[in-house]
């Protein structure tokens, strides 16, 4: 007689597809009146503590064009280091910081997020990971959503001891995850495929 | 975090390993838009670490009295949307068969003619004057949901040269933890498009396909109203952490 452990299956991912904007920023696509403002659209309110900063970049796919159609969501955490999130075991995070946001890319495949540098975060075994945040991407063409985290040009000695960089660095692509910060504005552009293609994470 | 105290606040629980033969690939060839926009080099695994056991919480009193109620969230005071009259319900599943509650999900469609309301959409089916076609619910306590739409219209689109998409409802489910975000598509039973459909078939699992089609539910159908859909939805479940802390999410 087998053992039988009797877990679920995950239920399966399918595309977005390029009306993805219907439902994730109505507005955006032209369906006012439903809801009052799209989700997402503010990570931080006023009075967020922290260092504000923008967050932009282009995403491209492996012909070199843009990814005119993707919504781009983030995940990070508050100054201080601390999850706005039921699932955080810590108390004290900053109440102005949400720390999730939504864009629709453009038609250069360009997005925008006005939010504030993130503390440190503990990582599993002990010490910190680097500043950073998650992203992640979904689009047509794109069958299970695209996982990855931007860390900072400005956090170099952090981001040598971070062990998920470190996962990167051994393949030579630790780059591909580092924001360039140039005074409030970081740049982080994601390359789907091809020369220079992001590192994506299963996470 | 080896030095916490054994009656801290546990932290929630690492997710379990995602079972990538229940997804598609990222390349699936039959499917064309993914050629170029399907990552060559593999993903780098890790265990779970606070920024994907964590995610955004939304609040009940976020919701619009009529954010659930495609049939007349976009329509004219007194209107209603022209097509099929159904509601979608079900619930919202871990894998350790746990109910997800207060979760948003959002759900978007076409109208009963196959035509998305877009600006960059451009098929000759007529727009319906009355249906946005874009709605959202939270799970309740027990993880369930539900919305009142019409059944939505198989859609023709540029694959290859005469492929046209089931009747199906796209779906966007937040979990407890940023590691369960999914994306997904619902499809009808007995929908002979599923078959065929290149979007579907980049699934190779039959029995996962299976699983994204939605049942003719007779007994919750209201007569002389609306016909019952039923969709249950499974997110990954936390492991528990007997180790790291007490055990915790299961």
């Amino acid at each position: 007689m087998v053992t039988r452990l009797d877990y679920l299956k995950e239920t399966p991912s399918q595309t977005a597809g390029p009306y993805v904007h219907i439902g994730m920023t109505p507005n955006w696509s032209g369906i006012s009146g439903v809801i009052p403002e799209d989700l997402g659209s503010q990570v931080v309110t006023d009075g967020v503590k922290g260092e504000r900063i923008t967050v932009a970049g282009r995403v491209v796919d492996g012909g070199g064009n843009p990814v005119s159609d993707c919504v781009v969501e983030i995940w990070q955490a508050d100054a201080g280091g601390i999850y706005n999130s039921p699932a955080e075991h810590r108390t004290g995070a900053d109440p102005h910081c949400i720390g999730w946001g939504r864009q629709a890319a453009d038609e250069n495949g360009r997005f925008v997020f006005d939010t504030i540098k993130p503390g440190a975060v503990p990582a599993p075994n002990g010490g910190f990971m680097a500043p950073h945040i998650t992203f992640w991407i979904v689009a047509r063409g794109i069958n299970i959503g695209l996982q990855t985290r931007m860390y900072f040009s400005d956090e170099a000695d952090a981001n040598r001891k971070d062990p998920i960089l470190a996962k990167a660095r051994m393949i030579g692509r630790d780059g591909t995850m580092i924001g360039q910060r140039e005074g409030d504005s970081v740049t982080f552009d994601i390359y789907l495929q091809g020369e220079n293609e992001t590192v994506f994470l299963d996470i | 975090m080896n030095d916490r105290l054994a009656n801290a606040r546990a932290e929630a629980g690492a997710f379990m390993e995602r079972d990538h033969s229940q997804h598609p690939p990222a390349y699936a060839p039959g499917y064309k838009s993914s050629v170029l926009r399907a990552p060559k080099q593999a993903r780098i695994s890790f265990a779970s670490t606070l920024s994907e056991k964590t995610g955004p919480a939304f609040g009940h009193n976020m919701l619009g009295e009529l954010d659930n109620d495609l049939i007349v969230n976009y329509a004219k005071p007194g209107e209603e949307a022209i097509g099929q009259r159904i509601v979608v319900h079900g619930q919202l599943l871990d894998q350790n068969a746990k109910p997800v509650p207060n979760v948003l999900i959002e759900f978007w469609q076409a109208n009963a003619g196959g035509r998305y309301r877009h600006k960059r959409e451009g098929y000759r089916a007529v727009l319906d004057p009355n249906f946005g076609g874009f709605g959202r619910t939270i799970t309740d306590e027990n993880g369930y949901y539900w919305f009142r739409t019409v059944k939505p219209g198989a859609y023709p689109w540029p694959n290859g040269v005469n492929d046209w998409r089931p009747a199906h409802i796209h779906f966007s489910l937040f979990g407890s933890g940023f590691a369960q975000r999914l994306i997904s598509q619902m499809y009808f039973e007995g929908d002979p498009m599923i078959a065929i459909c290149p979007i579907v078939n980049t699934i190779s699992d039959k029995a996962a396909i299976d699983r994204l089609v939605a049942r003719l539910d007779m007994n919750n159908t209201i007569p002389m109203d609306l016909r019952a859909y039923r969709f249950d939805i499974v997110l990954r479940g936390r492991r528990s952490t007997f180790f790291e802390n007490r055990p915790e999410g299961n």
